[in-house]
C-alpha cells in the first residue's frame, strides 16, 4: 500500500481513489480524481493551471527549496526491520511535518509583507489624484461670497437703432 | 499401413448429391454460351464436349469409389473376416459391382450419344441429344443410389473401426459377458471402455495400448462370447470369435469365479471347452478374476476341478510351444480388478508368454540374423578370473545409509495438513525471517501514517537527522524572533484622510454602477436625450447640493442656472422674435418682462412643471415620439389589445404557432347540459 502523488495537483491519492493511465510507452499517470483526469485529457499543462501545485511552486507561491523534504524520499532498496527505527521514524514524522508546517507558514507570510507599504503608497496616489472627487480646488473654496453676478455694461448698437427706426 | 486405414476412404455420395455435383461441374467448367448462329461443327463440338466431359467425370468418381475400397481378399484375413462379419462380404461385393456396372453403362452412353451428335444437323437436335445423354446418365445414377448409400455406411463405420496392427504383440481378452475383460483393460491400458453392469456393454473390438520391457503391447478387449453352436452367434459375438481366428496374439481367458456375471463355472468351462480350438499356437493364459468376492481357495470341488481341467488344458499349450510342463506358473492366474490385487502381474504374465514365443519363432525363421541383437547381448569374453564390480566412492555409500536411516524432515505440506487442512491453516510466511531480535517476527509495521508512507522516511539515523533539523528550527525561530516587522516605520494615514479616501471611493464606486447601468441599458432601451431629463436627475437643487459638499458657496451658479433656463428664457425661436423688440438691452433678462407669448408658451411646455399630469403610465415624456398624452394612451390601448388574444392562448409571442393540443378533449367530447353539440 503506497500513497501516490497524482501528476496533475500533485495531492495525495489515497487507496480507492482516483484512476490510473498507463501510456503505450510505459509511463504512468495517476489522478487523484475526474477533474485532474479530464484536465489532463484536455492536454492543459498543471505548470499554467492556477490551482495546481506545479504551478504554485513554479511561481513561488510555495515553498520549493527545504530540508524537511529530503527526509521524505523514495527508497528503492528495502531496509530491514527494525522495530526501534520504526517506532522512532513514526514519531519523527510527526515533529518533520509539525517543523514543514511552520516554515510554509513563515513563507506565505514573507510573501505578503509588503502589502501594507504598498498600500500606503496607493492611498496616497489615490487622495492626490481624486481629491477633487470630494474637495472644491482652492481658489473657489476661498471666495465664497463673491459678486459673481455680470456686470451690466451698455453697449451702443447703431445697426440696432437704424432697424427699429 | 494401407491394411488397416481405412480412414481415408474418401466420402460416398448419396445419389442425388452425386448426380449435382457432377452437372454443376459439367455447367462450370464447359463453356456455356452457344448461338443458333455458329457453325454446325462448332455446335455439334460443344455439346460433344459437354457429354464427354460429364462422362469422365462419372467415370472418375465411381472408379475412386471402386478402388478404394478395400478387396476382401487382399486384406489380412483378420480384417476380411472383420469387414464379412460386420457388412456381410457378398453384399459388399455386389454393392461395388453395381457401382462398376454402373461406370461402364455410363460409358457406353457416353459412345452412342457422341456418334449421334456428329450427325446432328440444328442446335436444337444436338442440344436434345446432349439432354438425353445427362438425363440417361443421371438415371443410371439414380438408380444405383441405394447401393452408394449403403456404402456410405459402411465406409463411416470402418473409418470407426479401432486400429488393430495384425502382426504386432497382441493380447487378447475373451470370456462371457460381464466378467470383468474391459475393467481389465481400463486398468492396464489408457483405454476408456465402457464398463456397467448389464450384458454386451462392450458391442466391438476396443484397442488399448501398454508397455512391457520397453515394447508396447496392443490389448484387445473383445466383446463377451456366450456358449451357443458356431451359427447361432450374433454380429458382436462374431467380431471376438474372428479376432480369435485370426490374430496371433497371447489369449487371457477369464473367469469369474464370484459367478457375479451371472454364469457359473461350469458353464464358463464349457464355452472354454467349445472354444479351445482356437487357442491353438496362442500362448494361454486363464485368469480368474472377481477374487475380491470369491477366493481361489474358498471354491466348492466341483469347479475346482472344472478349473483345473481348463489349466491342463492350458499346460498343454506351453508343451505345444516347446516350454516345461511344470513351468505352470503363468497359466492360471488370480487378480481382481476392483482392488487392482495381481493386476500387473497378469499382464506381466502374458507379455511375457507372448514374448517368448514370438522370439522363438523369429528365432526359427530366416530372418534371425536381422533381430539378433535384439535378443542377445554380447559381453567381452573376461580375460581372468578377477571381479571388477562397479566403484562406488566411499562418500556416497555412506550418504545413501544415512539418507535411509534419517527420517523425513517435516514438511509445511503436512503442518498444513495437521492443522485443519487448506482452507483453515494458513501458513505463517514470517516464520523465517532473519531479524535483529526474533520477538519482531509477528510485527505489523504502519504503511501509512497522516497522508505520508512511512516506508520513505524509515532511516536508521533519522533520529540524528531529526536532530540536525530542530535545531536549525530553533535558531532560526529565535532569528525572527528579534526582528519585528518593520515594514511600515511609522507611516500612516491620518483620521482625517482616511475619511477623505472612503469618500472617494464611494463616490467612485457609484460612478461605476451608474456606469454599468447605463452601459446595459443603451441597447435595450432607447436612451432619452438628457435635454428631456426623465427621471429629474439634472434639477438645480441637487446641482446647489452637491457645490455645498465640495465646499463651495451655490448660490450664485443655482441663480445662474435658473435664469438661463427655458422656462424664464423661452424657446430659441420665440426668444429671437422677442428679442428684436427688446436690442440694446442685456442678455439677461428678468421674468417680469417676458413676452405674452412666451409666458402662454412656457406656461404650457415646461418640462419641470409636466409632474401633473396623470393617467398615462410612466407619464408623458416628450422624447418618446408621441405627440401628446392622449396619443399615447391610445397606442397603449392598441398594443394591449393585440397582446390579449395570443396572451390567453399562452402564446410566447408573435411568432409562436405551436398548438400544444390539436384536439382537446374536452372541448371535443361531452353531452351539452342544454342546446345543441352541432358545432365543436
Amino acid at each position: 500500500m503506497r500513497l501516490e502523488k497524482c501528476w496533475f495537483c500533485s495531492s495525495t491519492i489515497y487507496p480507492g481513489h482516483g484512476i490510473q493511465f498507463v501510456r503505450n510507452d510505459a509511463k504512468i499517470f495517476r489522478f487523484c480524481r475526474s477533474k485532474c483526469h479530464k484536465n489532463f485529457k484536455m492536454k492543459r499543462n498543471p505548470r499554467k493551471v492556477k490551482w495546481t501545485k506545479a504551478y504554485r511552486l513554479l511561481h513561488g507561491k510555495d515553498m520549493t527549496k527545504d530540508s524537511t523534504f529530503e527526509l521524505e524520499r523514495k527508497r528503492n532498496r528495502p531496509e530491514r526491520y527494525d522495530r526501534n527505527v520504526t517506532e522512532k521514524t513514526l514519531q519523527a514524522i510527526k515533529k518533520i511535518d509539525k517543523i514543514r508546517v511552520a516554515r510554509e507558514a513563515r513563507h506565505h507570510a514573507m510573501r505578503f509583507k509588503g502589502k501594507k507599504a504598498m498600500e500606503h503608497r496607493a492611498a496616497i496616489t489615490e487622495l492626490e489624484k481624486s481629491i477633487d472627487l470630494v474637495k472644491a480646488p482652492a481658489p473657489l473654496l476661498q471666495a465664497p461670497q463673491e459678486d459673481t453676478a455680470k456686470l451690466k455694461v451698455k453697449v451702443s448698437q447703431p445697426e440696432a437703432e437704424f432697424m427699429e427706426e | 499401413m494401407v491394411q488397416y486405414n481405412f480412414k481415408k476412404i474418401t466420402v460416398v455420395p448419396s445419389g442425388k448429391d452425386f448426380i449435382d455435383i457432377i452437372l454443376s461441374r459439367t455447367q462450370r467448367q464447359t463453356p456455356t454460351v452457344v448461338h443458333k448462329g455458329y457453325a454446325i461443327s462448332r455446335l455439334r463440338e460443344f455439346y460433344m464436349r459437354k457429354v464427354k466431359y460429364t462422362q469422365q467425370n462419372f467415370h472418375e468418381k465411381l472408379s475412386a469409389i471402386i478402388d478404394e475400397f478395400p478387396r476382401l481378399e487382399g486384406i489380412h484375413p483378420f480384417y476380411g473376416d472383420l469387414l464379412h462379419v460386420l457388412y456381410n462380404k457378398d453384399h459388399y461385393k455386389l454393392a461395388l459391382g453395381q457401382v462398376n456396372t454402373a461406370r461402364n453403362i455410363i460409358g457406353k452412353i457416353a459412345k452412342d450419344y457422341v456418334r449421334l451428335l456428329k450427325y446432328g444437323d440444328s442446335l436444337y437436335r444436338c442440344k436434345s441429344l446432349k439432354v438425353a445423354a445427362l438425363g440417361r446418365m443421371c438415371t443410371v445414377i439414380k438408380r444405383i443410389s441405394p447401393s452408394l448409400a449403403y456404402l456410405e455406411q459402411i465406409r463411416q463405420h470402418m473409418a470407426r473401426l479401432p486400429s488393430i496392427d495384425p502382426n504386432t504383440r497382441t493380447i487378447l481378452i475373451c470370456g462371457y459377458p460381464n466378467v470383468g475383460k474391459s475393467s481389465f483393460i481400463n486398468k492396464i491400458t489408457r483405454a476408456d471402455v465402457d464398463v456397467q453392469p448389464y450384458a454386451f456393454t462392450t458391442k466391438s473390438l476396443f484397442v488399448g495400448h501398454t508397455d512391457y520391457k520397453y515394447l508396447r503391447y496392443q490389448v484387445i478387449d473383445t466383446p463377451g462370447i456366450l456358449d451357443r453352436p458356431f451359427e447361432d452367434r450374433n454380429i458382436i459375438e462374431m467380431c471376438s470369435i474372428t479376432a480369435l481366428a485370426h490374430l496371433k496374439a497371447a489369449v487371457l481367458f477369464f473367469l469369474d469365479i464370484s459367478g457375479s456375471c451371472g454364469y457359473s463355472i461350469a458353464q464358463q468351462a464349457a464355452l472354454f471347452h467349445s472354444i479351445k480350438s482356437l487357442f491353438m499356437n496362442k500362448p494361454l493364459v486363464i485368469v480368474c478374476n472377481k477374487i475380491d468376492l470369491q477366493p481361489l481357495e474358498g471354491l466348492p470341488e466341483e469347479d475346482m476341478k472344472l478349473v483345473m481341467e481348463m489349466k491342463a488344458e492350458a499346460v498343454k499349450s506351453i508343451l505345444a510351444q516347446g516350454g516345461d510342463s511344470k513351468d505352470d506358473e503363468g497359466v492360471l492366474l488370480t487378480m481382481s480388478t476392483m482392488t487392482d490385487e495381481g493386476v500387473i502381474a497378469v499382464k506381466n504374465a502374458a507379455c511375457e508368454r507372448l514374448l517368448n514365443q514370438r522370439v522363438e519363432i523369429k528365432m526359427k525363421s530366416k530372418k534371425i540374423n536381422d533381430c539378433l541383437n535384439r535378443f542377445h547381448v554380447a559381453v567381452p569374453k573376461p580375460r581372468d578370473t578377477k571381479e571388477r564390480p562397479p566403484c562406488i566412492p566411499q562418500a556416497v555409500i555412506e550418504a545413501r545409509a544415512t539418507a535411509n536411516a534419517k527420517e523425513k524432515r517435516k514438511l509445511e505440506k503436512d503442518l498444513e495438513e495437521e492443522n485443519g487442512g487448506a482452507g483453515v491453516y494458513s501458513a505463517s510466511l514470517r516464520k523465517h525471517y532473519l531479524l535483529a531480535n526474533d520477538e519482531w517476527k509477528e510485527d505489523v509495521m504502519p504503511e501509512i501514517l497522516d497522508g505520508h508512507n512511512v516506508y520513505d522516511f524509515v532511516d536508521p539515523d533519522i533520529l540524528q537527522r531529526l536532530e540536525e533539523l530542530e535545531q536549525e528550527e530553533g535558531l532560526r525561530l529565535e532569528g525572527e524572533a528579534v526582528e519585528e516587522d518593520f515594514e511600515m516605520d511609522g507611516k500612516e494615514l491620518t483620521e482625517e484622510e482616511k475619511a477623505l479616501l472612503s469618500e472617494i471611493r464611494r463616490k467612485k464606486k457609484l460612478l461605476i454602477q451608474e456606469h454599468r447601468i447605463k452601459k446595459s441599458t443603451a441597447e435595450s432601451r432607447p436612451v432619452v436625450p438628457r435635454k428631456f431629463d426623465k427621471d429629474r436627475k439634472y434639477t438645480t437643487d441637487r446641482m446647489g447640493r452637491e457645490l455645498s459638499a465640495l465646499g463651495i458657496n451655490p448660490s450664485a451658479a443655482v441663480n445662474r442656472a435658473r435664469s438661463r433656463s427655458l422656462s424664464t428664457r423661452g424657446r430659441k425661436r420665440d426668444r429671437s422674435l422677442a428679442g428684436q423688440g427688446e436690442d440694446g438691452e442685456a442678455m439677461d433678462i428678468d421674468t417680469e418682462h417676458s413676452n405674452k407669448k412666451l409666458r402662454v408658451r412656457s406656461r404650457s411646455i415646461s418640462a419641470s412643471r409636466s409632474r401633473a399630469i396623470i393617467g398615462a403610465p410612466g407619464g408623458f415624456t416628450p422624447g418618446e415620439g408621441f405627440r401628446d398624452i392622449v396619443q399615447k394612451q391610445q397606442a397603449l390601448k392598441i398594443a394591449k389589445k393585440s397582446v390579449r388574444q395570443r396572451n390567453k392562448a399562452a402564446c410566447k409571442g408573435e411568432g409562436d404557432r405551436v398548438i400544444p393540443n390539436l384536439k382537446p378533449k374536452h372541448l371535443f367530447s361531452g353531452k351539452r347540459g342544454k342546446g345543441k353539440t352541432t358545432r365543436r
